[in-house]
């Protein structure tokens, strides 16, 4: 069973690498698209080929514990032929159906705390709507070399950033306080019960500007900046940080879907093959996790990543 | 179930979950009917590759169809019905919140009252399509 399990996940990675290969590469794409009845001129063909690959890449986002946003958007703009709009517009949906499916269970967990969701989503929502509208003017050229260097900067950030299991917080702050924004949750690795609370609530608020910003902009959810700031900045425990960033990701990315879905910029075709592949995936990931080395699929998805990211940047800097 | 967790997180997740599973199958469904092709397209699956190349404004212009909620009113057309999961899917979050509304008044918790009511009028705001775009 292991070694099937092994087999899988080597498929896995070698199908990942040979269909961004194929579509990628001039020659490949201009004989799928460009010859007469060719299979691609079928209405089919990349929903499916979105499907597969979301799938993938829903398996390799819970190997790697990145969410599935940030690597469905560069990567199905960078190699797949979708305008980057309705790759963003399928991203948010695809960021906020994972959200949502995830959030009822680690809410009931007490892993993802709703008071401490709703100052920062507050907050994220309001700036994701900002995000949205002004990525939807600005010239697709300009939005792709932002997407380019926000990708270069995540990979930075997750080769860089540490984490903090349990943060020491010395005093909460008068606003968290206020808020009354503390916990108790159950840790089964040390069969005890933590007690948490925040501090640095404020930075932490303005952060959230900024992410709230670039998660509507770019479509990629913002996991990737939401667990730095609730664990590093504001001090609570990393599991609740996971936890309740992924919880947040569904307010989010509510407000932003709202905006691309009333600008026209979600296809169904698009939408729907990416959010059952990527949930599958998910679904898959959670099951072959215990028997694989996360720390060479993250490797490989800050491979990927990278080379999404200068891909975006390139093809902004008409490069690439 | 752990007992640390607040009344209006088990309720706020109990919604979340009927409302994602409904959303889910009715995506799955919806798609169905539209790949099968049981109710005609307002464009025709074999056209629709010839749009999702273009911008989203070229898109609109080419295709004819309307933005913001005018799917509503052509659901008659199986692609237009797909939006209807879509947008159910984008509605849970403000019915979650609608009903945090009566416990958090009852125990007199007023920040928290306040900051539902501010994130429901947020997310409002941007369902109901009057922050209109100029797409590129």
């Amino acid at each position: 069973m292991q070694i099937l399990k092994k087999v899988f996940l080597i498929r896995s990675s070698v199908a990942v690498i040979l269909l961004l290969f194929l579509t990628s590469t001039p020659v490949m794409a201009e004989t799928i698209t460009q010859s007469e009845n060719s299979i691609a001129d079928n209405w089919w063909f990349y929903p499916l080929i979105l499907f597969f690959l979301s799938f993938l890449l829903g398996v390799f986002a819970v190997l790697a514990g990145v969410g599935g946003g940030v690597l469905y958007v560069p990567i199905v703009s960078g190699f797949l032929p979708f305008h980057l709009d309705f790759v963003r517009g399928a991203g948010l949906i695809v960021a906020l159906t994972g959200a949502l499916a995830a959030g009822p269970g680690l809410l009931k967990k007490g892993m993802a705390n709703l008071r401490l969701a709703i100052p920062m989503a507050l907050i994220a929502s309001t700036c994701a709507i900002g995000g949205a509208m002004i990525g939807l003017a600005l010239p697709t050229q300009i939005v792709q070399i932002l997407l380019g260097a926000t990708i270069l900067g995540i990979v930075v950030l997750m080769i860089s950033a540490k984490k903090s299991e349990f943060p020491v917080v010395p005093k909460p702050d008068i606003v968290s306080q206020t808020l009354r924004i503390m916990g108790v949750y159950h840790e089964p690795t040390l069969d005890k019960d933590i007690e948490w609370k925040i501090h640095r609530t404020p930075i932490g608020l303005l952060m959230f500007i900024i992410i709230g910003f670039m998660a509507g902009m770019f479509g990629l959810g913002a996991g990737w900046a939401n667990v730095p700031v609730l664990n590093l900045v504001m001090g609570a425990p990393i599991k609740i940080s996971v936890a309740t960033s992924k919880f947040l990701l569904s307010i989010t990315d509510t407000s932003a879907a709202w905006i691309y879905l009333n600008n026209g910029a979600v296809l169904p075709l698009m939408v729907v093959p990416s959010v059952l592949g990527i949930m599958l995936g998910s679904f898959i990931g959670v099951r072959v996790l215990g028997i694989t080395r996360p720390k060479t699929i993250r490797k490989l998805v800050i491979f990927v990543l990278t080379v999404a990211g200068a891909k975006a940047l390139l093809k902004g800097l008409g490069i690439g | 179930m752990s007992d640390k967790v607040t009344e209006e997180q088990i309720l706020y997740s109990n919604i979340l979950n009927a409302g994602m599973l409904i959303g889910l199958i009715s995506l799955f469904l919806t798609f169905v009917l539209y790949c099968v092709g049981i109710f005609d397209p307002l464009i025709p699956l074999e056209t629709v590759q010839e749009y999702w190349k273009l911008s989203v404004s070229q898109y609109l212009e080419k295709s004819g169809i309307e933005a913001g909620w005018t799917w509503l009113f052509n659901l008659e057309y199986c692609d237009m019905l797909n939006y209807l999961p879509i947008a159910f899917l984008s509605l849970i979050t403000i019915i979650c919140y609608a009903s945090l509304i009566p416990s958090l008044f009852r125990k007199k918790d007023t920040p928290y009252f306040v900051l539902v009511i501010l994130e429901i009028i947020v997310l409002v705001i941007a369902a109901s399509g009057v922050l209109g775009t100029e797409t590129h």
